[in-house]
């Protein structure tokens, strides 16, 4: 490896993660943990969607096919066939990544980019959520409910703190992963792909098959998260899972942290979730009473500020502002 | 036998009923698309924004829906106009996924706002004529979904009128073929998107004061809509008038049989398959208009 740690760019994300690790010791309160543990669970959709639409340009609006996959997959693992939770969590992402294959090939082999690509996805998770919605596999409006049996090998945790760092792992994987992919061969194609398709095929680049690794990886690693969704609350339904509320999070997150960076992601889904607990908490404080909707408000005016002033995000304005922040650039 | 085919026959009419307020939205998102070469996300979130302004004038002022499209219309036509103007155009910096992103941003912001003001209740206005029904052969239609047809007829009609014959119309169609060469000749490029834009949003105005009488609505009843709208967009060439029509009837038909014969809940389902299928295996629509 050439270089030190910190010129090849893993150091910022060991430091990064090191601090998130020892984050419970400082705020060990349940509802903190929870709020932490959804963040990551938020992060890792958003690294999915930022692999392949960050990084190689394809704007998925329906991410909640991948999350949703991976949620009903180790939830009807366990519930139908009684499998271990442990051994459902590859096989759903091994399903959220199939359905990426899937969609992917569909797609792509269509020739469909930009906004036909964004409604496709968006119709898959809603045909998805329909079904899930209708089927009595799948439980119906009722949804899945996971039987309640606290032991780590069954994948659920008393300590909320294992929970976290779990979810921490699988953030801290996709980090290494994204920063790796970033710098390798495979990288180099999805963003040439993303500059300007035509101009890669030509030069060789085979664009099919690097965006239907891209919108794999993507798939699998958005169905982790749903994963981890499941087996954090236990109970899932076709809004829950398929709904276009994690679709739009998983987008909005690296649009907001910065699009196709290794730290978008969860800057933006720290950010994002933090903002709207403030916003929550403010308006109740203002009004007297929760009001429904107020944070996506925010979430909105939010993305189409990025989008106007801050295409690069907030680690965009931090880089430009502040020189030491130019380090670790992906 | 002879019922089934009385139930198949209502089933059909019905259909098309709701198919041409279908295609009334869809006109507004082809048209939008056809000049600007921008899909509208915020689409479904205007029309639910336009039914509460319905739902508002009608509590509010004693209004009733077909009295107030003639305040609402122009109305949201200024809306769209500004819109794209103000807001769209700025915020994007030209680049086709950033309109995207911008007005997925609008709808979310509409929606919720909505949701925040209204909360999730599904409301609806209680108007005379709600229930009433015609008797047209061995059929019984529902007085305000045949209003809402022949309107949707005329609309479109003016509308192709508009685009046919006015100097606006010329510049809308001159700057959706070229708009460097249409700029070249002094039109306004920039006055014509944001016009174009508010005539598709003033179709939404209309469709939600034809929808009222009959639907009802919540914050999140645009997103039913959309996809609708979207489907028939795709199912007729992006673009095309006529094929958003067509596609619109034929939507209506499939949604009212599927939901006959497979029940409510997988009636959706067909809507979205046809979406699908015709996407990816036949981009440029059934009637063959340039994708």
């Amino acid at each position: 490896m050439k270089g030190g740690l910190f010129t090849s760019g893993y150091g910022p994300i060991l430091i990064v993660v090191a601090a998130l690790a020892v984050l419970p010791f400082g705020f060990s309160a349940n509802t903190t943990l929870n709020f932490l543990g959804f963040v990551l669970i938020v992060t890792l959709a958003a690294q999915g969607w930022n692999l392949l639409a960050g990084y190689g340009g394809q704007f998925s609006f329906g991410h909640a096919a991948f999350f949703g996959m991976g949620a009903y997959g180790i939830a009807l693992a366990q519930v139908r066939f009684g499998l271990n939770p442990w051994l459902a969590l590859p096989l759903s992402i091994a399903l959220g990544a199939l359905t990426g294959t899937i969609l992917g090939y569909l797609s792509f082999r269509a020739r469909l980019r930009g906004s036909y690509f964004a409604l496709v996805t968006l119709a898959f998770a809603e045909v998805f959520r329909i079904l899930a919605n209708a089927s009595t596999f799948t439980g119906g409006a009722a949804g899945v409910l996971i039987p309640l049996r606290i032991e780590g090998a069954n994948f659920q945790f008393a300590d909320k703190r294992s929970f976290y760092w779990l979810a921490l792992s699988f953030v801290a994987f996709v980090l290494l992963l994204t920063h790796w992919i970033a710098r390798s061969r495979f990288g180099a194609y999805l963003v040439a792909v993303r500059e300007n398709e035509d101009a890669a095929r030509a030069l060789g680049v085979d664009a099919l098959a690097v965006k239907l690794k891209a919108i794999t990886l993507s798939g699998g690693i958005t169905a982790a998260a749903g994963c981890l969704y499941a087996q954090k609350f236990l109970y899932i339904d076709a809004n829950l899972a398929f709904g276009p509320w994690i679709s739009v999070e998983a987008l909005l997150a690296p649009i907001i942290g910065g699009i196709g960076t290794v730290f978008g992601p969860l800057a933006g889904a720290v950010l994002l979730l933090g903002l709207g607990e403030v916003t929550k908490t403010f308006f109740t404080w203002l009004l007297g009473g929760a009001v429904p909707g107020i944070d996506l408000v925010v979430f909105g005016v939010l993305l189409i500020f990025c989008v106007a002033f801050a295409p690069r995000g907030v680690l965009g304005v931090l880089r430009r502002i502040m020189p030491a922040f130019r380090g670790g650039r992906a | 036998m002879m019922l089934k085919f009385d139930i198949f026959l209502s089933a059909l009419a019905n259909g098309l009923l709701t198919g041409a307020v279908y295609a009334l939205i869809a006109l507004g998102l082809t048209l939008i698309y056809g000049v600007l070469h921008i899909i509208n996300f915020a689409h479904g979130a205007t029309l639910t924004l336009a039914m509460f302004a319905v739902f508002v004038a009608h509590q509010a002022f004693g209004l009733d829906p077909y009295i107030a499209v003639f305040i609402l219309t122009p109305l949201f036509f200024v809306l769209g106009y500004a819109l794209q103007r103000a807001v769209i155009t700025p915020a994007s910096h030209g680049d086709d996924g950033n309109i995207l992103l911008v007005t997925l941003g609008v709808s979310i912001i509409i929606e919720n706002a909505l949701l925040a003001i209204f909360r999730s209740d599904t409301r609806s206005i209680d108007v005379p004529y709600g229930f009433s029904v015609m008797e047209i052969g061995p059929l019984f239609l529902s007085t305000p979904k045949v209003i809402a047809f022949v309107a949707t007829l005329v609309v479109a009609a003016l509308l192709w009128l508009l685009l046919a014959r006015s100097d606006t119309g010329k510049a809308i169609r001159a700057v959706a073929k070229e708009k460097t060469g249409a700029a070249l000749c002094g039109i306004d490029v920039a006055h014509i998107y944001a016009v174009t834009f508010g005539i598709g949003t003033a179709c939404l105005a209309i469709a939600a004061c034809l929808l009222m009488p009959t639907f009802l609505v919540n914050p999140r009843v645009g997103n039913a809509f959309v996809l609708v709208a979207f489907t028939i967009v795709v199912l007729g060439g992006m673009g095309s008038i006529g094929g958003a029509l067509a596609g619109g009837l034929i939507i209506g038909v499939v949604e009212s049989l599927s939901g006959l014969y497979f029940g409510e809940s997988l009636g959706q389902i067909g809507i979205f398959l046809i979406f699908l299928v015709v996407l990816l295996f036949r981009p440029t629509g059934l009637f063959g208009a340039k994708a």
